[in-house]
């Protein structure tokens, strides 16, 4: 059972699950560590991994995930290619709002690898949105976590009347059709 | 004492910083204990030099004590010096008893009866070191005391470490000298090169940690257990995977600190292989290419990149093999066969 899905295991009670994959764990920890500092009415629990497929020994221990982020270094060609990789281990249904491109790095302008292009092409091509950040400052760190959070607390559907779907609709650019 | 001994003094002064003045002044010993007390150390370098030059002008400074100085300054800042590594051959197997006065007295005869004017200066250093300092000159110039070369030979090995001047047309007549001194019969350049000193000693005197095929690594208990205050809410899925990573990069590069190089540079002399029907270049002739990796601390980096997760690991041996090949300068060609592949020549 390589491929991720997202409605095969039964949701944890009043929880919000999220997984970080991207090759960069040092990063991840510092995420997951101003996710956790936010002010919320229900649990969050965080998985780092550094690709995909899950080690599928834990995979009876694991719960529910509700909202995949692959964190994708503009810094680091090599983070574009393992997530990349990795997207092929995802099922098609989660791309219906569940799953988000985090691009990381951004300030530093002149250390850039991948190209902008690149990585909206992917957005594009996997129908999730594509968050920008600079995870190395806390004020745009603590601003991520907190969107990653809204999202997070959606696609657990803690929201009533708003689902993950959302998110697909609002990514139709205005100038389509 | 002579006007250029002067200057030469008083340059050598300047480049000491301010702090470290007294310090060389005593290591040389060739101002007495009491003149170095009529010193103000505490104005600008500028009169300090003067006055230094002063109190060796009533010693009678001559360009031989004017050298050893700058030997003193170049050991203390050896790190600023680019040294290259050569390898010296014996032909027979005979262990001969190494006579150092026997070692100076050849390595000045065989370099003087080529080139007359040149400036010679020895030092020896605890660690069975012996540092040489060697002033160019011309059949027609007196020496340049500018632009010496510096030769570390420890005469219980067969490697001398070179920092050559600017003038590379001298480099030949150093290694003659060299072999002419000692009991070899040729010296070749090894294609290692490095501002660290003691980490090239490192590499060919093997000292650095290296690992022991013999020994079975297991991670040590501390590492498997999670620390004390881990969030129990953040949890790492690719552990096993972490802990290999790491169990590769011990294999590879041992545990110890490595030696510090700051590059490593292969030139590639294989042929471009493209699409066929592209017709771009394909295998037609060498796709001349030089790549070069640089860093403050070359091996440190290269070991931190898969733990960071900038590459996979295992690295790719011509990365790894850097310290146990001895060297950081390559060439690779084609190899000749049926199954063109790369590879690296000796």
């Amino acid at each position: 059972m390589a491929v991720l899905r997202p409605f095969d295991k039964l949701p944890t009670l009043n929880s919000g699950i999220l997984l970080l994959v991207g090759p960069d764990e040092a990063l991840q920890q510092r995420l997951s560590e101003t996710i956790l500092q936010e002010k919320r009415d229900f649990n969050i629990n965080v998985h780092l991994a550094t690709s995909l497929p899950l080690p599928p020994e834990r995979d009876h221990l694991r719960p529910r995930i509700d909202l995949i982020v692959f964190m994708i270094d503009i810094k680091s060609k090599y983070s574009l290619k393992k997530v990349e990789c990795s997207l092929a281990h995802v099922d098609a249904s989660f791309f219906l709002g569940k799953v988000c491109f985090l691009v990381t790095g951004v300030g530093r302008v002149n250390a850039c690898s991948v190209e902008m292009n690149a990585v909206c092409k992917l957005g594009e091509a996997y129908c999730s949105p594509v968050l920008f950040c600079e995870l190395e400052l806390e004020d745009t760190r603590v601003a991520t976590a907190q969107r990653l959070v809204r999202m997070l607390r959606i696609c657990a559907g803690h929201i009533p009347g708003v689902s993950a779907l959302s998110f697909v609709s609002l990514m139709r650019k205005s100038d389509d059709d | 004492m002579d006007e250029t001994v002067a200057e030469y003094i008083r340059r050598t002064v300047l480049k000491i910083p301010r702090d470290e003045i007294k310090m060389m002044l005593q290591k040389w010993g060739f101002l007495s204990e009491a003149q170095l007390q009529t010193l103000n150390f505490h104005q600008i370098k500028d009169s300090i030099s003067q006055e230094v030059v002063q109190l060796c002008e009533e010693n009678s400074a001559d360009i031989k004590q004017a050298a050893a100085l700058d030997i003193i300054y170049n050991h203390i800042y050896q790190n600023k010096r680019m040294w290259s590594v050569y390898e010296m051959k014996k032909s027979g197997e005979e262990v001969e008893y190494f006579d150092i006065t026997d070692f100076k007295k050849r390595f000045k005869r065989r370099l003087q009866s080529t080139l007359k004017n040149v400036t010679i200066t020895f030092k020896e250093y605890e660690d069975n070191a012996i540092w040489i300092r060697v002033a160019w000159g011309t059949p027609y110039k007196k020496p340049n005391q500018y632009k010496p070369s510096y030769v570390v030979y420890h005469s219980q090995t067969p490697y001398v470490f070179i920092s050559a001047s600017v003038l590379k047309s001298n480099l030949p007549l150093l290694c003659q000298a060299l072999i002419g001194a000692t009991n070899y019969h040729d010296i070749r350049e090894m294609e290692l090169r490095s501002h660290c000193l003691n980490s090239l000693k490192d590499i060919v005197f093997k000292r650095y940690s290296q690992n022991f095929q013999t020994h079975t690594a297991k991670p040590l208990q501390g590492e498997d257990v999670e620390p004390e205050n881990a969030d129990k809410r953040i949890v790492q899925e690719n552990r096993s995977e972490k802990e290999r990573i790491h169990r590769l990069n011990q294999e590879v590069f041992g545990t110890g600190p490595q030696p510090k190089l700051e590059f490593a540079q292969y030139k590639l002399e294989t042929s471009f292989k493209s699409d066929p029907k592209m017709d771009v270049l394909h295998k037609k002739e060498p796709f001349r290419c030089l790549v070069k990796f640089s860093s403050p601390h070359l091996l440190e980096s290269l070991k931190s990149l898969a733990p960071a997760g900038m590459a996979d690991a295992p690295l790719s041996p011509l990365l790894t093999c850097i310290p146990h090949k001895a060297r950081n300068y390559f060439k690779i060609k084609e190899k000749k066969g049926l199954y063109p592949e790369s590879f690296v020549s000796p």
